[in-house]
């Protein structure tokens, strides 16, 4: 129990501190990255392609691991079939990165960074995520069970 | 002659995004879980039901700003402009926290997270996200509103 909230916290940080050295926690640079008929800055690709490559391998080991080091099984999305919610749901985070500049993790990151206007879209945003609960006959928003061993 | 993309930060950016992978791998290695923050982040507030358990949840989530905070200490001030106003920041945070939930992802889980693990429902996820992006910004630009 605390060796698997230690991990999960030095997950947190790591991820923070990536985001931080990488300058997504800055909203003008990711919108410069959206910015693609202007003054296109292409830092965020370098940060998607930096973050792929380990993770790529980290799903090859995955694949030959029985169970997680620290939890006793793995609890990944098994969902395969694309439905409309998964993509107006992509469509309008998709809007609201645009508009803000920040997606949840740099957000989350910036409370450390930029606290008033970062707690402000934080709040905005879990305020959205309520919303959604509050939809009538919504399905579970991800199908997780037990993932089969590759 | 100005260089192309002058404000562009390759190796930060790919250095970052390492850390970033890193971490995303040590959950999936470690725990067994998906690195997807808009997830954690519903479980950390309680405002999601399923998915990690709720203090690794809320562990992770604390350790986003713990980490900035270190590099910001270590490294000096982080950049982070906001100069998007007020109503800019309530508008995309609700659409935000609203499509996060609705397409089961965000720049973590389905960006990084799936697109390693080549997900059809990541790729799809992951290419309507950039489009909508790009294309705000430029109804944005096109509109005066640009920041």
């Amino acid at each position: 129990m605390m060796r698997q909230i230690a991990v999960a916290l030095f997950a947190g940080a790591v991820f923070g501190a990536g985001l931080a050295v990488s300058g997504m926690a800055d909203p003008q640079r990711v919108r410069g990255f959206l910015d693609l008929f202007g003054d296109w800055d292409p830092t965020l690709a370098f940060v998607m392609a930096g973050a792929i490559l380990p993770m790529a391998i980290a799903w090859r080991i995955q694949s030959r691991m029985a169970a997680p080091v620290v939890s006793p099984r793995f609890a990944l999305p098994t969902r395969r079939d694309l439905d409309a919610r998964l993509v107006v749901g992509s469509a309008l985070f998709g809007i609201g990165w645009g508009i803000a500049g920040l997606c949840p993790g740099p957000a989350i990151a910036n409370l450390a960074i930029a606290p008033a206007p970062a707690a402000l879209f934080v709040a905005a945003m879990l305020g959205g995520m309520i919303l959604h609960r509050l939809l009538p006959a919504a399905p579970p928003a991800q199908t997780v069970s037990e993932a089969r061993r590759a | 002659m100005q260089a192309m993309f002058a404000n562009a930060m390759p190796a930060e950016g790919m250095i970052g995004g390492l850390m970033i992978g890193l971490s995303a791998g040590v959950m999936l290695l470690g725990l067994g879980r998906i690195a997807g923050v808009s997830g954690l982040a519903a479980r950390a507030a309680g405002i999601s039901g399923d998915g990690a358990p709720r203090s690794q949840a809320i562990a992770f989530i604390l350790g986003l700003p713990l980490g900035a905070a270190l590099v910001a200490w270590l490294s000096g001030p982080v950049v982070a402009r906001f100069d998007q106003g007020v109503t800019a920041l309530i508008i995309g945070g609700l659409v935000v926290g609203f499509g996060t939930r609705l397409g089961s992802g965000c720049t973590s889980g389905h960006g990084v997270c799936g697109l390693s693990r080549l997900s059809a429902r990541s790729l799809v996820a992951t290419a309507v996200f950039m489009v909508a992006g790009f294309a705000t910004v430029a109804a944005m630009n096109a509109f005066g509103l640009g920041q």
